[in-house]
């Protein structure tokens, strides 16, 4: 048995305080509660515990200096420690905190180590073992991803998925190749192939959940005498009427000609927003225009009058 | 097979010196410690008084104040039960 001043560092001197403060600051290091991994920590804190009930009690400190009583002799028997039943199956009465709660769920308790370490859900660990599920993203051209396709996918490794983009797919989602990924293990069934999907920005179409977006430019006889014009949709092109004074901004909308349904959802719709383009300068259009009274006169900028 | 040892709040506060009544009682309206049994009639398993005995030490021989040893037990617990799965897992 060592010294017990030797064992909490203290000077045969030392005041009660100063062999207080040793044994805490050396029972925080070496408790071997919290130090379950470490296996000397038991008999490092025994001798702390034993080197302290010496010396914090002055009777007993007399009598270690006076040659009466060895340190040997006020060692203790071993007490079970805490970590002695928390390692073991008892352990689990502690495994989730807060009263009235005995155990984790399993589940739960594998997504919290998933989580922990970044990874798939552990495996049992004897038995059928699924592969590793593997994460890729893919750029789908915009029609494809709102009509649906089949996209070639080229992994790291050189081997090529061919992957069903269902119509409808939006930007961002993610599509699951079933046992397309890394291979089980003990007949386990393989991992799966997550596909995040990029969709890649149109010209002139825009999405805008199942509804598609566009700017029609239309020219000044079209908004002002209306008529039919072509309008491109996601399904080819489309015949539409644009009525008679329809102004620079009007949006028409054109029903089920959106993102088509794909069962419970039902289809978008088209929204076209006109825009008046003039084109190229109009001899004749500037002519008339110089000579030309409108019938009621009004100022577009109405509602910006008053103070500002 | 032996049955497993439960012992009553009285004798756990005589087995444990320095240990109050009132600590017991508020560590475990605190969930700290978890015995068996409804209040006036804990049952403590021999984990629950190596519990409580650590949670003596902590608190006493490594002044943790009662308002930081939540976070202490807490980190312990899933130091332990991490530990528990990786037993399991063979590690």
């Amino acid at each position: 048995m060592d010294d017990p001043y030797a064992t909490l560092g203290v000077s045969r001197d030392a005041a009660a305080a100063d062999i207080r403060d040793a044994y805490r600051k050396l029972a925080k290091k070496h408790h071997p509660d919290l130090n379950p991994g470490d296996a000397d920590a038991v008999s490092r804190f025994q001798a702390l515990t034993a080197a302290n009930e010496i010396l914090s009690d002055p009777e007993k400190r007399g009598r270690f200096d006076r040659g009466e009583i060895d340190a040997a002799g006020q060692e203790r028997p071993p007490r079970p420690s805490y970590r002695d039943y928390a390692d073991g199956a008892s352990g689990r009465r502690y495994a989730k905190p807060g009263p009235g709660v005995e155990d984790w769920d399993q589940d739960e308790f594998d997504d919290m180590l998933a989580s922990l370490f970044n990874r798939d859900r552990p495996p049992e660990a004897a038995g059928p073992r699924r592969g590793r599920d593997e994460h890729y993203t893919l750029s789908v051209p915009f029609l494809h991803a709102v009509n649906g396709a089949v996209e070639r996918l080229t992994l790291p490794d050189g081997r090529t998925l061919d992957v069903r983009v269902p119509a409808g797919t939006t930007d961002g989602q993610t599509l699951r190749l079933r046992g397309q990924a890394g291979a089980g293990r003990n007949g386990g069934p393989a991992g799966d192939a997550m596909i995040e999907i990029h969709v890649a920005p149109h010209d002139f179409f825009r999405r805008d959940g199942q509804d598609i977006r566009l700017v029609l430019p239309v020219t000044l006889a079209e908004a002002v005498l209306g008529g039919p014009v072509e309008i491109p949709t996601p399904h080819g092109k489309v015949r539409m009427q644009v009525p008679p004074h329809s102004d620079n901004g009007t949006e028409l909308r054109l029903r089920k000609r959106g993102v088509a349904a794909q069962g419970e959802r039902p289809a978008g719709d088209l929204y076209a927003t006109l825009r008046v383009v003039l084109g190229a300068p109009d001899a004749a259009l500037t002519e008339f225009l110089r000579d030309w009274v409108p019938e009621h006169p009004a100022n577009p900028r109405d509602a910006m009058e008053g103070p500002v | 097979m032996t049955m497993p040892v439960r012992i009553t709040i009285e004798l756990l506060v005589t087995q444990l010196s320095g240990l109050r009544r009132q600590d017991v009682d508020r560590w475990i309206a605190n969930g700290w410690v978890r015995p068996d049994g409804p209040i006036g009639e804990y049952r403590f398993r021999e984990i629950d008084v190596a519990r409580v005995r650590l949670i003596q030490e902590l608190r006493d021989d490594m002044e943790v104040s009662e308002s930081t040893l939540p976070i202490v037990l807490s980190l312990l617990d899933q130091i332990y039960a991490l530990r528990r799965r990786m037993a399991r897992q063979g590690w």
